[in-house]
């Protein structure tokens, strides 16, 4: 079958490194759906059966596997997906006020994308920051933490300069308190 | 317990800066315990003692002695053996793990190193969920650092040990924190957790010997090395003791991660170290150690500790430490289906009580929710649970059960209030 989608020389030497961590290809099945969703921003069937032909696996394993993880992308989504968390401590501290907010200022519902392509919304399970709600994830990427409508409005700017905001480290505040 | 918390000096994630960087962590005493140990007069049942001795309880939410986990593996044959360190820290109001990638993650790779060494163990992997993308780079970079210094590899500082240390990820599913779950997906499958026996200490990995351990339990070993086991053994509570990272969220003014003795008072944990309650509001309930163990009442609280003996007397468990506080304006049954909903999110599928039983829970749920649910549906839930409850291979139906039978059987009148009057007229 003709294949839309090729791995760069790059993302082929670092599928070896992952390779190399192993005593078997299988486990490698993970880490190269990942490096994968990272080249092409999805894993749709035929980019799984790339994944599956790169790594000498059959493509049923890899299609279980990538529809078993909820962070695989099995349709195109938008540049930015915004993963509001609405488990319970962000529930408690107002995802869904959150979620709502991002709904309306964007025009679209949890699980849509915005006609442009640049923004989807998802109402996902607790992320593990919650000391920090509400938050959201930013495509797999960096945790937004203690949400408000004004730090959203700064973040969907931003994102609409694509400009991704910078890791915020969150201290102990045992520390803070004593220095 | 008339504990000053405040002059507790932390010791897992201390206040040094930068401690990150393995610079700073060597010059701050870092892998001497691992030093120690892979001097002469350390063999790996030595460590193995020490660490059982400190009695270090699983900090994933199990609670089992860390040191007699380790003893059941076999005698080495010669074959590969594994050390598989848990950070997929998924469940609901955890989130400590990552404070230990970030922070202070040598003392968590010394600790890996340390057990890998009194379990004869020849590689180890160390799993996190996949949206800790930020904290996994981080891991990288500290393993890479840490291979650099010759700290893991072949032949570690001239004493004949060799190991290797691998990070990889997850994609996003509650159930590989399940330790077999986990190790499906470590073998790059869907996390199905296995039937044990065998246990993974018989057959884990690629059908070798495994243990798995959680993040947290292994930073706490190098410090016992350092330390002694009656040092540690002599923190916090006497059957549950050392030092514990407790995650407090909520509704509460100073939401966080800190580091204290176990055994605290909960009471303290949530007026004095975090706070108190947001807007002057009152305590009404209290998931103590993430979102599966069972919500005790605010209002009987009094004396309850932070440690496995207390919580138990208490009617709920350690788990994680994760303390979700909530207040008088928390709806309980709004709170409830959001469990109920993850639960259903999160079952892997493959046992029926756990497929059609978290969805049934969170089905009636959300027609109580809704408004129209019926007396009769809080027995049905209750049955529900029964029918789940040790029915499956993993926990997860437990996990699942729980909070609904406690949180009905703790704040009754509120699901009551929430459902219809019987439209089975007497007369």
């Amino acid at each position: 079958m003709a294949n839309n989608y090729e791995f760069t020389p790059e993302d082929l030497k670092e599928i070896e490194t992952i390779k190399a961590k192993f005593p078997e290809v299988m486990p490698a099945t993970l880490p190269t759906l990942w490096v994968a969703q990272r080249r092409f921003g999805h894993v749709e069937p035929e980019v799984q059966h790339l994944v599956a032909e790169t790594l000498d696996l059959p493509v049923s394993h890899v299609h279980g596997v990538a529809t078993f993880y909820t962070q695989y992308y099995k349709e195109k989504m938008g540049k930015y997906v915004l993963d509001v968390c609405t488990t319970t401590s962000c529930q408690l501290c107002g995802g869904y006020d959150m979620l709502h907010y991002l709904e309306n200022k964007l025009g679209i519902k949890a699980g849509e994308t915005t006609k442009d392509g640049m923004f989807s919304i998802q109402s996902v399970e607790c992320l593990g920051a919650c000391g920090y709600a509400p938050m959201m994830q930013i495509t797999n990427d960096v945790y937004v933490n203690n949400l408000t409508e004004e730090k959203l409005d700064e973040v969907i700017e931003s994102l609409k300069a694509d400009k991704m905001p910078e890791f915020e480290s969150v201290g102990m505040p045992q520390h803070t308190e004593r220095s | 317990m008339s504990f000053d918390w405040k002059s507790y000096t932390p010791v897992i994630i201390p206040d040094t800066p930068n401690l990150h960087e393995i610079d700073v962590y060597t010059k701050n005493g870092g892998y001497d315990s691992l030093k120690k140990v892979l001097s002469n007069d350390w063999d790996p049942e030595k460590v193995i003692n020490e660490v059982k001795a400190a009695n270090i309880r699983g900090r994933g939410g199990a609670g089992f002695n860390a040191g007699l986990k380790w003893s059941f593996m076999p005698k080495p044959d010669g074959g590969p053996r594994y050390l598989a360190c848990n950070g997929d820290e998924s469940e609901p109001g955890t989130f400590k793990d990552r404070k230990i990638f970030e922070y202070n993650p040598h003392l968590f790779i010394e600790g890996a190193l340390i057990a890998a060494y009194a379990m004869q163990c020849s590689a180890i992997y160390v799993y996190i969920r996949g949206e800790y993308y930020s904290w996994i780079k981080m891991m990288e970079k500290a393993l890479k650092d840490a291979y650099d210094k010759g700290f893991i590899g072949k032949n570690i500082l001239d004493s004949g040990f060799d190991v290797e240390f691998h990070v990889t990820g997850g994609a996003g599913a509650y159930i590989c924190g399940e330790e077999t779950s986990m190790l499906e997906s470590l073998e790059g499958k869907r996390g199905y957790p296995r039937v044990k026996p065998p246990f993974p200490a018989q057959k884990g990995l690629w059908g070798r010997p495994t243990t798995i351990n959680n993040i947290e339990t292994l930073a706490c070993v190098p410090l016992v090395i350092k330390n002694g086991a009656d040092w540690f053994s002599g923190i916090g509570a006497e059957t549950h003791p050392g030092p514990v990272l407790y995650g407090i969220s909520g509704h509460v003014n100073r939401p966080g991660v800190y580091e204290l003795p176990t055994g605290m008072p909960v009471l303290t944990l949530i007026e004095e170290v975090a706070g108190g309650m947001r807007n002057g509001k009152k305590l009404k309930g209290l998931i103590p150690g993430g979102s599966s163990t069972p919500i005790l009442r605010g209002d009987a609280l009094d004396g309850v500790n932070m440690d496995a003996d207390s919580l138990r007397e208490a009617g709920s468990m350690m788990g994680t430490a994760g303390m979700i506080v909530m207040d008088e304006d928390t709806d309980m049954v709004e709170m409830l289906w959001r469990i109920s909903h993850f639960y259903h999110h999160e079952s892997c599928g493959q046992c029926t009580p756990c497929r059609e039983g978290t969805g049934w829970l969170e089905k009636i749920l959300l027609k109580i929710r809704n408004g129209d649910g019926e007396i009769r549906d809080l027995e049905l839930l209750i049955d529900l649970c029964s029918q789940m409850e040790g029915r499956t291979i993993c926990a997860l139906a437990d996990a699942a059960a729980w909070p609904v039978r406690y949180t009905i059987d703790r704040f009754r009148d509120e699901f009551e209030a929430r459902c219809k009057k019987s439209t089975y007229a007497l007369a």
